[in-house]
């Protein structure tokens, strides 16, 4: 069944793949065979963006709004526990997503801050998720800022999600098998587009997350600024982006969905050192 | 609102916005008095082509140099909104670096006026709208020098 | 008031290399909204930079300058803890200031 979608996939990318072939040659002015300088010039594009990273400035957003006592019980985030103790920032996105004995669930970054701002500072749920994905100045997501201060509070330490709960283990489960279900309109499934080397939409290289160094790089680059949104996007935007290219029905935020399909991917990175907030085109 | 903004935001003209605003004590005491009159070039920003930018700027047609290099710029950009581009001119007496994109909107990018004392190095991430030579301009002892660099572009950045 | 820039100034040798993001829109006037409606410009006109008092840059910008902008310049002089102060205005009207002490 595997071998049937990646057969399936490659042939139409042949076509791409001449595509991409013929585009390099007409910038290059060189044989087909230098297809590679393309892709090398877009990786010094995006070697080039590294520095002065729009994400700085969610971060620092995130960090003001961590500390700053909000809602009607007039707390901080500062006493939330997201997986290391009450108010630990530092290394904490390395072991996400994680079960936790107060709520009984497995939770994702995100689903943990909610519950951090709904139980400690007493904001009303249908309102902090309302807007999780900002939209320019006047639409900013609290959230998406927030995430940004806790991931860079990760940066440099290595991914260690745990499995030792068993329902971390189901959740786990759950992820792959979501991961290679395929369905909707177009027989997607995220194997389709990520379950083989060497696979690309136009321009785009995709990543082999069945693979541990396809598996970590992915992972640890998200959340990301993404300059085509013009916005600092989260995980849980990643996974909602990707249903939506599938033609697959809407990825509720926090769903159980979501958090399994997170679980799956994070858990697969371990060992890899956590490289975010990146940015990506 | 009160009245004193709002008259603010209606005025246009960028050299009558600033006496305004110096009037109105809104410019800080500590602000340099060039900066204070420092006005925007509405005229040079309009421009729709190279030649035409570089009247606006009052500039005469600029003289290739190999003395202007760029840095940091990629030969193609993933995304036309965010390019990164670096300009550096070994022209002695660099007063000032432009960012022209020939097809572009409107053609002129940026102008930034390089002080005595700074190094005539700019980096800074611009728009391109397609595919497009970014011309570098450069005026040191009020005349005009010109570098290009082709930039590729996979997905316009002007929006839309 | 806008968001805050992150301004980082260091001391390479003689010389003080800054690196500023700023928070903004920079709007083209070119797009349109889901109402087919055009977003009106907005974007940073002019942005100065002065050390001790003195203009180290001083720059005037057009919507073509990508939206949360970077920029990157260098100048003779300057000691550590000494402050870079950097200001933007933009076609509304708003203005930011933000300083950084050089390290």
């Amino acid at each position: 069944m595997r071998d049937r979608a990646s057969r399936e996939l490659r042939r139409p990318l042949t076509g791409f793949a001449l595509a991409v072939c013929g585009l390099a040659s007409a910038l290059t002015g060189v044989s087909a065979l230098s297809q590679t300088s393309a892709v090398d010039e877009i990786a010094k594009y995006r070697a080039a963006l590294q520095e002065g990273n729009p994400s700085e400035l969610w971060e620092a957003r995130g960090e003001d709004i961590w500390k700053q006592k909000r809602g009607p019980k007039q707390a901080s985030l500062e006493a939330c526990d997201l997986g290391l103790g009450a108010g630990v920032v530092k290394g904490a996105y390395t072991v996400l997503p994680r079960y936790f004995a107060d709520s009984k669930r497995v939770m994702d970054l995100e689903t943990r801050l909610v519950y951090c701002m709904v139980n400690l500072q007493g904001l009303n749920e249908a309102d902090v998720v309302k807007t999780p994905f900002g939209n320019g100045n006047d639409k900013k997501s609290d959230i998406e800022a927030l995430v940004a201060y806790v991931t860079s509070e990760s940066r440099g330490i290595k991914m260690n999600v745990s499995l030792d709960k068993p329902e971390e283990r189901d959740m786990y489960r759950l992820g792959e098998r979501m991961f290679y279900f395929r369905g909707g309109s177009h027989d997607f499934g995220c194997v389709t587009c990520h379950g083989a080397d060497n696979l690309r939409i136009r321009l785009q290289d995709l990543p082999n997350l069945t693979t541990l160094q396809g598996a970590q790089k992915a992972y640890t680059t998200w959340p990301a600024y993404r300059v085509s949104q013009g916005e600092l996007r989260s995980f849980q935007w990643r996974l909602y982006d990707c249903f939506r290219q599938q033609r697959f029905p809407e990825l509720k935020y926090g769903s159980e969905a979501s958090i399994a399909l997170t679980m799956f991917l994070a858990r697969n990175a371990n060992g890899a050192a956590y490289d975010g907030p990146a940015i990506k085109r | 609102m009160d009245r004193q903004r709002r008259k603010v935001l209606k005025t246009g003209g960028s050299a009558g916005l600033l006496a305004f605003l110096a009037a109105a004590g809104w410019l800080q005491p500590g602000l340099a008095l060039a900066q204070a009159a420092a006005a925007w070039n509405k005229a040079a920003f309009d421009t729709k082509n190279v030649p035409d930018t570089m009247k606006a700027l009052g500039g005469t047609e600029p003289t290739p140099s190999k003395d202007i290099t760029f840095f940091q710029t990629p030969d193609i950009a993933e995304n036309g909104a965010v390019v990164p581009v670096g300009i550096t001119s070994t022209i002695p007496n660099t007063e000032a670096i432009a960012i022209l994109i020939e097809k572009n909107p409107n053609t002129l990018a940026a102008v930034f006026d390089v002080p005595p004392g700074t190094d005539s190095t700019i980096t800074t991430r611009v728009k391109m709208g397609q595919s497009s030579n970014i011309v570098a301009v450069v005026k040191a002892d009020g005349k005009y020098y010109m570098a290009t660099k082709e930039v590729k572009v996979t997905l316009g950045g002007c929006g839309g | 008031m806008a968001d805050p820039m992150k301004i980082r100034a260091n001391l390479v040798g003689d010389s003080t290399e800054v690196k500023v993001l700023m928070s903004h829109e920079m709007e083209t006037g070119q797009r349109k909204d889901a109402q087919g409606k055009t977003i009106p410009a907005w974007f940073i006109q002019n942005v100065a930079a002065t050390c001790n008092g003195k203009t180290v840059m001083s720059a005037q910008w057009g919507p073509a300058v990508s939206k949360n902008p970077f920029l990157s310049f260098k100048f003779k002089g300057g000691a550590k803890g000494d402050k870079v102060v950097i200001t933007w205005t933009d076609n509304r009207g708003d203005k930011r200031t933000d300083e950084a002490s050089i390290a």
